[in-house]
């Protein structure tokens, strides 16, 4: 099995972002960045399926589309386990402001189709979190009209194919990916990523990556859906703290209007 | 959605044979029964492309729900348009809100697509209101099955208690909670407030509740009436998932805890001791 997994560089979960004055998008300087969650949870499953014989991994590659910092999150992806890194430069905002879901789903497909012969598993995060789109995996396995496997909690071989337990919006359900190639999107209980020990971040730095220019892709980068301002939402009245539960039953009735 | 970007046409696609069809919002003026032997996304997507071939519809519209949000970029990719996610306002017929970065940005959006495809976030919008339709109903076939991936089994939650995403009183539990077991406390006031009872990642994340009840950025969004947290410290993903709610109340001992930040009406003491008072006093 030969499988890519997709991994982002985005401003880091515990960020706090401010978005700029002018209208134009979050502000990025000096703010600190990392692999998308997902993404992350997605490296896992797939170090995880090279590590079971069963499944006959023959080669784990990362995939991340960004400027050069994204030579750091490959190299993160290398030293979880993945065996080589294909880096898509440019520096355009991949936080929805400029390239957008449609184009990377683009850029997979070509990966696949001229890059990469045989890949018989995506792997990517349920969704980036700071576009907060969720389109990319069903995007690329609309594209290739491949089978696809969303949210998933659980991926377990079974046979040619997968068997995923996937959440859905009342619990979970289990459907059957009857055969390679597949894209599955990984959701938060799928794994817990491991850690890149120091020994695997030392091999990590041996390890290939392959830099192409967007350019050199024959896909269309401009954003089909423009961004015409980003702006905070309006901010919330301040709250006030009660002594009593009375007290908190009294403001919701008299003040807030929301008990009988 | 449908009714604030035009005046014209919106036409229905149904895949349960159980629809009244003669009880519909008014506004709809055709209803697509499907027949489709399961709802993934291989299959769904099938039917969204063959009835935008034959109907050129300009906007193609599904909730921003999990079910939504597997099936929507796939048809979308296959009718080569790229979809706006999670729309929260529509400014016109083309130009929408959306909030990224969980919630602390919205962008205003054009999209230049010949058809529109939007996933909607249902917090952000009434519900259309129903009543006598005649809507004119018509059928929809496959021509053959997708043999892709097969639906296997569902393990899902059955509930008598308000709907999460719909219900106007949501009472929500953390890591405070201590255990699954403690959420009966919960449950007791929820039932007491006629509300729905929801979770952040650390409950569920610790067992405490299965996962359809995580409310947050990768979780559920709600917009209820009332929110009331309970035990939990709010982490930014979690306030993503309930910031718009009307008024929230927040129950957690620790005066510190980021969430009241966001409560209209903080009360610092104990749960263990707050939510049995709380509840006996409604």
């Amino acid at each position: 099995m030969k499988i890519l997994v997709g991994v982002k560089r985005v401003v880091d979960y515990a960020v706090k972002v401010r978005v700029g004055a002018d209208g134009a998008g979050v502000n990025l300087k000096n703010v600190k960045m990392s692999m998308n969650p997902f993404c992350e949870i997605a490296v896992e499953e797939a170090v995880k399926l090279k590590e079971n014989k069963d499944a006959k991994v023959s080669e784990v590659i990362a995939l991340s589309v960004g400027p050069k910092q994204c030579q750091e999150t490959l190299r993160t992806a290398l030293a979880m386990g993945c065996d080589r890194g294909i880096h898509i430069t440019t520096d355009k905002r991949t936080d929805y402001m400029e390239l957008q879901s449609d184009a990377i789903a683009k850029l997979f497909q070509k990966v696949i189709e001229e890059k990469e012969e045989g890949i018989d598993l995506v792997l990517v995060g349920k969704q980036a979190i700071d576009s907060d789109c969720g389109q990319v995996g069903p995007a690329v396995a609309g594209r290739m009209g491949w089978p696809q496997a969303t949210f998933a909690a659980k991926v377990d071989l079974d046979g040619d194919g997968l068997l995923v337990e996937r959440e859905t919006d009342s619990g979970t359900e289990t459907i059957k990916v009857n055969s390679l190639p597949a894209v599955v999107t990984c959701d938060l209980r799928l794994n817990t990523p491991r850690y890149a020990t120091l020994p695997n971040i030392m091999k990590a730095k041996k390890k290939k990556v392959d830099t192409y220019k967007i350019e050199d892709f024959d896909v269309d980068l401009e954003p089909k859906n423009k961004i015409l301002e980003v702006f905070e939402p309006p901010p919330r009245k301040e709250g006030i703290l009660v002594d009593d539960v009375n007290t908190l039953i009294d403001k919701l009735r008299n003040e807030a209007s929301v008990l009988q | 959605a449908a009714q604030k970007l035009h005046s014209g046409t919106i036409t229905l696609l149904n895949t349960n044979p159980s629809l009244d069809t003669s009880n519909l919002p008014p506004s709809v003026s055709c209803v697509i029964n499907a027949k489709a032997k399961d709802s993934l996304a291989e299959t769904m997507s099938l039917l969204i492309k063959k009835a935008q071939d034959t109907k050129s519809f300009t906007h193609i519209l599904a909730p921003g729900t999990k079910f939504g949000s597997n099936i929507l970029p796939r048809a979308a990719a296959m009718i080569d348009s790229s979809p706006v996610s999670d729309v929260i306002d529509v400014l016109g017929e083309d130009t929408f809100i959306r909030p990224i970065y969980a919630g602390n940005a919205l962008a205003k959006v054009q999209s230049t697509e010949s058809v529109k495809v939007l996933s909607v976030r249902s917090t952000a919008f009434d519900k259309a209101e129903l009543g006598a339709s005649s809507a004119t109903v018509e059928e929809l076939e496959m021509d053959e099955e997708q043999t892709l991936t097969e639906f296997v089994s569902a393990n899902e939650s059955q509930s008598d208690r308000p709907e999460l995403s719909s219900a106007s009183v949501v009472v929500s539990g953390g890591r405070g909670m201590k255990d699954g077991d403690n959420f009966e406390m919960l449950f007791g006031l929820a039932d007491k407030l006629n509300g729905a009872v929801g979770a952040s990642r650390a409950a569920v994340d610790a067992g405490f509740v299965p996962n359809d009840m995580q409310v947050g950025q990768t979780g559920k969004v709600v917009a209820p009436d009332l929110y009331i947290a309970v035990g939990i410290s709010g982490a930014i993903q979690h306030l993503s998932g309930m910031k718009d709610s009307k008024t929230i109340v927040a129950i957690n001992n620790d005066a510190e805890a980021p969430i009241f930040q966001v409560a209209d009406y903080g009360l610092t003491q104990d749960l263990f001791k707050a939510v049995p008072e709380l509840t006996e006093k409604l």
